[in-house]
């Protein structure tokens, strides 16, 4: 079935499963949004357990498809992997460091004798979802705004900037984009912790911090959309594969493939109309369409980034060096058997969404936190 | 040409590789067995509706959690390691070695992480028999996430199923199925999933004992020894024949392992078996010294663990350098120039692409083919260089093994004096039960120094040695990654100690 595919349609296939699972891992990012969100939204401690509880029942949902995201991109774009990893690289430990952080402090967090302190544990989980997702957001920044790296014939790469990758975070684009996520991942955590909890005091203030968040994303997000629009692009001649800057270039990609375009304006009005649902209606039910807003709204930006003759991680210092889904890929085999693999993933997501439903048709109180010794 | 990075730069990646694997293998085979021992309790529960069935699987399950959570912090690094730490490698091999860690990720994680959340919070919010089969779920989507990597790792160790493409300078996959269904993948799986079991049965049956000796919890401790020692006596004997088998692939497949697993210089016929030796440090390839003080031989045992017949050759690690007519062995030196020639002729095939010379691509092309197997072996300094660290590679596989044979016996000891209702009065038993905890875990690190040390210098046994494998970064980078690594591990390790040390000492009173 996918052997008889040629080699480009599968790259395109491959970048579109990419793109869908780091859609995913944006919207699941809600997690890390509500961890930033317990410094701010509840006034008790009683209401702050709840929350991390909340967030707790999912943030292995979020570690794992980040975990995927990893893995797919191995697989299918390695010299992406090995040149980004290993050369922006301490933007991807710092990342990987909050990661790590945050998959010990549920569990440890309020356990006797924890050595660290509760305090000291919530700390990581505010860095988790603050710095973790600025850097995240500044690394796909680069995708637009390049790096600074150069290939051997080999394919070998090195990085050419001392910073090694934190140098992105100079870049008031990239910047912007990460401080959009910040805050998109805030909105996600409030709307998501109003679905799923029963209580009276938080959850209308959580309705309320969305709509702020929200706010506080848009001139961040303006600001990345109009950058995004009006910049030079890195455009590949698709006869020779040749990188070179084209003025315009991610318009052009916007209107000579209007799917990105609607892709993008259904994304926005949805996570619009999802936080609006929340603020000025009873319902708790805005997640829903802005979770699938921001997902779409993800998706199109990586279609940006890599479809339509562009460099998705292009290379300010060597454009020549710059890679594209075309000569990134793995070989033709390896994408034809991985996409086999990639027929599980809907079976995947399947079980998800049913054990998911079955663990959430009642909501969260504060009884049942207080009742289990176990809980977070 | 390809680079050889800096040696020191390799040193430091390969240290901070090893430390992050060996804090990754502190948690992950207690993962593996504990969830399978948390499925058994709970089968238990569900069929006799025994309450005091269901505190004991939740008590194990808190110290699952505990572990559990830093198994994951542990193991995300390792993944994205390989991109960070080994560039070079990534993309050479990414092409094959990439599949496994996604399939990982689609068929196994997953299972784990979308059920360990009802198992640890739906006891209430699904229905009795959901919350069993989630359990289930837990254990075998655990030891699936095991078959993956075993299977990448195997093929690190064997590389089967590829071939170069000089034209991207790369290793392609010609055969997942080559690649899934390797000798060496299954046998590392089935040793090392079973070594998690039994180290995982040590674990309850060393914190149960460690009750009887208090006299807290008498019943629960008997109830858990019970089916950890029924699990910990048959995945210990299937511990020894798997192991077994893996030293009998490995005499195939990296005979120069074996040779130090064995401290063998010299092949023989027949070859001994040490079982206890203490080696001359300093000793060198190609030297006269003998390379013991003194050792217990078994004779021929060697040759009949290796090939299954006694009387028969095992190579040693100077047949292997310096080469061997009689048993057709060919030298490291003679494969070393082999492999700098098709180094050469791709640098020329390169070159006369660029100059758009087709007729010198054929050619430098062809004579490349030649020699491509040996290409890995052109980047090797010398002859000795082949040989893995030996002191490690001897000591850790004799500790590994003397522990694996004495857990079968204590497993033995064990069920015996739980049937004759003796446990109790036995207190030193249920000392050396208690201690062995923390033997299992030396052993099962040892394991993984046997295997990993012994395939030096190779990343890619044959194709691919370590100091072309690497990222092209400073040695001062890596260097300040490894602390900040050791920095953040052990603080974690230390939390995760402290609060399972307080959970046990709170006991299942504590549910
Ligand atoms: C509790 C842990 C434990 C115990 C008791 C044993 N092993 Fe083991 N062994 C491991 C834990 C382990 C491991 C950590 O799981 C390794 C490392 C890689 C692997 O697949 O398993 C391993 C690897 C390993 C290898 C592979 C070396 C290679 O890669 O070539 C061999 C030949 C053995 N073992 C042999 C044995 C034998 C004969 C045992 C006798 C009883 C034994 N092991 C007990
Ligand atoms: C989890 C248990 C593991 C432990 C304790 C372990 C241990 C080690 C050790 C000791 C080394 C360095 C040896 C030396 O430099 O002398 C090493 C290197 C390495 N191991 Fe493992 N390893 C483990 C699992 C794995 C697995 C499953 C893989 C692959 C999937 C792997 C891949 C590597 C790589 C890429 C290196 C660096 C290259 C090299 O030095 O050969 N390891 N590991
Ligand atoms: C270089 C090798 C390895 C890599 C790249 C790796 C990667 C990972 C990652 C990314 C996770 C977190 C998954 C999540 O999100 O839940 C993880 C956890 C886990 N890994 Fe590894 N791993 C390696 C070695 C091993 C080995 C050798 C085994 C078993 C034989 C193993 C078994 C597990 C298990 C059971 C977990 C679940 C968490 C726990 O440890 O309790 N891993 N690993």
């Amino acid at each position: 079935m996918f052997g008889s595919l040629d080699w480009s349609t599968l790259q395109q296939f491959w970048w579109l499963i990419v793109s869908v699972v780091g859609s995913l891992f944006v919207l699941l990012t809600f997690v890390q949004g509500g961890q930033t969100l317990i410094l701010t939204v509840p006034k008790t401690e009683a209401e702050k357990n709840l929350m991390v509880n909340s967030l707790g029942r999912k943030w292995e949902l979020t570690f794992t498809t980040l975990v995927l995201f990893g893995g797919a991109f191995y697989a299918s774009f390695p010299l992406f992997y090995a040149t980004s990893f290993g050369g922006a690289f301490w933007v991807w430990l710092a990342i990987l460091f909050t990661f790590v952080l945050q998959a010990v402090s549920y569990e440890y967090r309020r356990k006797p004798n924890n050595f660290l302190g509760q305090k000291t544990y919530e700390i990581f989980m505010v860095i988790n979802g603050s710095i973790g997702i600025l850097l995240i957001g500044a690394a796909i920044g680069t995708f637009f705004t390049g790096s600074n790296f150069i290939l051997s014939d080999y394919n070998l790469s090195r990085w050419t900037h001392p910073l090694r990758g934190l140098e992105a975070a100079f870049s008031l684009f990239n910047l912007s984009f990460g401080i959009f996520l910040v805050f998109l991942a805030r909105t996600l955590g409030a709307l998501y912790l109003a679905n799923n909890l029963q209580q009276d005091q938080l959850v209308p203030r959580l309705k309320v911090s969305s709509f702020n968040n929200l706010l506080c994303a848009l001139p961040f997000l303006l600001y990345v959309l109009i950058r995004l629009v009006t910049m030079e692009g890195f455009a590949v001649d698709p006869q020779t594969g040749d990188i070179f800057m084209q003025s315009g270039k991610y318009l052009n990609n916007l209107l000579e493939f209007p799917l990105t375009l609607i892709l993008l304006l259904a994304g926005l009005v949805l996570v619009v109309v999802g936080v609006g649902l929340n603020r000025f209606t009873a319902s708790v039910r805005g997640i829903w369409p802005a979770g699938l807003g921001t997902v779409l709204t993800c998706l199109s930006v990586f279609f940006l980034a890599g479809y339509n003759n562009t460099s998705f991680y292009p290379s300010k210092y060597d454009l020549g060096s710059s890679l594209t889904i075309y000569n990134a890929s793995s070989s033709h085999y390896t994408l034809t058997m991985m996409s086999y693999v990639a027929l599980l993933v809907p079976f995947v997501l399947a079980y998800i969404v049913w054990v998911w439903r079955q663990m959430d048709t009642e909501k969260l109180t504060d009884a049942e936190i207080a009742a289990d010794k176990k809980s977070y | 040409m390809i680079e050889a990075i800096d040696a020191g730069t390799v040193n430091w990646a390969r240290a901070t590789f090893t430390l992050t694997a060996m804090y990754h293998w502190i948690f992950v085979p207690l993962t593996l067995g504990l969830t399978f021992l948390c499925a058994f309790f709970e089968s238990i529960y569900v069929r006799t509706q025994n309450p005091e069935w269901k505190k004991l699987t939740k008590f194990w399950m808190t110290l699952f959690a505990i572990n559990f959570a830093i198994g994951v912090a542990t193991g995300i690094i390792m993944e994205f390691e390989f991109g960070t730490h080994w560039a070079n490698y990534s993309w050479m091999v990414g092409d094959i070695f990439g599949a496994p860690l996604a399939i990982e990720g689609i068929v196994a994680f997953f299972l784990e992480a979308t059920f360990v959340t009802v198992m640890l919070f739906g006891w209430n919010r699904v229905s009795q028999r959901m919350h069993l089969f989630s359990t289930w779920m837990v254990a075998i989507g655990a030891n699936m996430s095991a078959l993956w990597i075993l299977v990448a790792n195997g093929w690190m160790q064997t590389p089967v199923g590829m071939v170069f493409n000089p034209d991207t300078a790369r290793f392609e996959m010609q055969d997942l199925w080559a690649i899934i269904s390797s000798p060496v993948a299954i046998s590392h799986f089935a040793h090392a999933t079973s070594s998690g079991f039994l180290l995982a049965s040590l674990f309850v049956i060393g914190i149960s004992s460690f009750y009887l000796l208090k006299k807290r919890h008498l019943q629960f401790a008997k109830r858990s020894i019970a089916v950890a020692c029924v699990f910990g006596l048959f995945s210990s004997l299937f511990v020894a024949f798997t192991g077994d088998e893996h030293a009998y692939i490995t005499a195939r497949e990296q005979p120069m392992k074996l040779a130090a697993m064995e401290a063998l210089y010299d092949g023989m016929v027949p070859s001994g078996l040490v079982a206890v030796g203490l080696m001359r440090p300093g000793v060198e390839p190609g030297g006269e010294e003998d390379p013991f003080y003194f050792k217990v031989e078994i004779p021929g045992m060697l040759s009949f663990l290796a090939n299954r017949r006694f009387g028969s050759f095992v190579p040693g690690i100077n047949d292997l350098v310096y080469g061997n007519e009689e048993q057709n062995i060919l030298s490291v030196e003679e494969k070393i120039d082999r492999g700098r020639m098709a180094v050469a002729r791709l640098a020329d095939y390169k070159q006369a692409q660029k100059n758009d010379n087709e007729a010198a691509a054929a050619v430098a092309l062809a004579e490349f083919d030649q020699h491509r197997d040996y290409l890995g072996y052109g980047y090797l300094e010398s002859p000795e260089q082949a040989v893995p660290p030996v002191g490690i590679t001897f000591y850790a596989f004799r500790v590994m093994v003397f522990l694996g044979t004495f857990f079968i016996l204590l497993f033995l000891v064990y069920i015996y004096l739980l049937e004759k209702q003796q446990l109790e009065n036995r207190p030193w038993v249920l000392k050396v039960g208690f201690f062995s905890i923390f033997l299992a875990y030396i052993a099962s690190q040892a394991g993984w120094l046997v295997t990993e040390v012994g395939r030096q210098p190779w990343a890619i046994q044959g194709l691919l040695p370590v100091n072309i494998a690497t990222s092209n970064l400073d040695t001062t980078t890596v260097a300040i990654s490894f602390f900040l690594f050791l920095a953040i591990f052990t603080v974690l390790l230390i939390a995760a100690v402290k609060i399972l040390a307080k959970q046990i000492s709170l006991g299942p009173e504590g549910e």
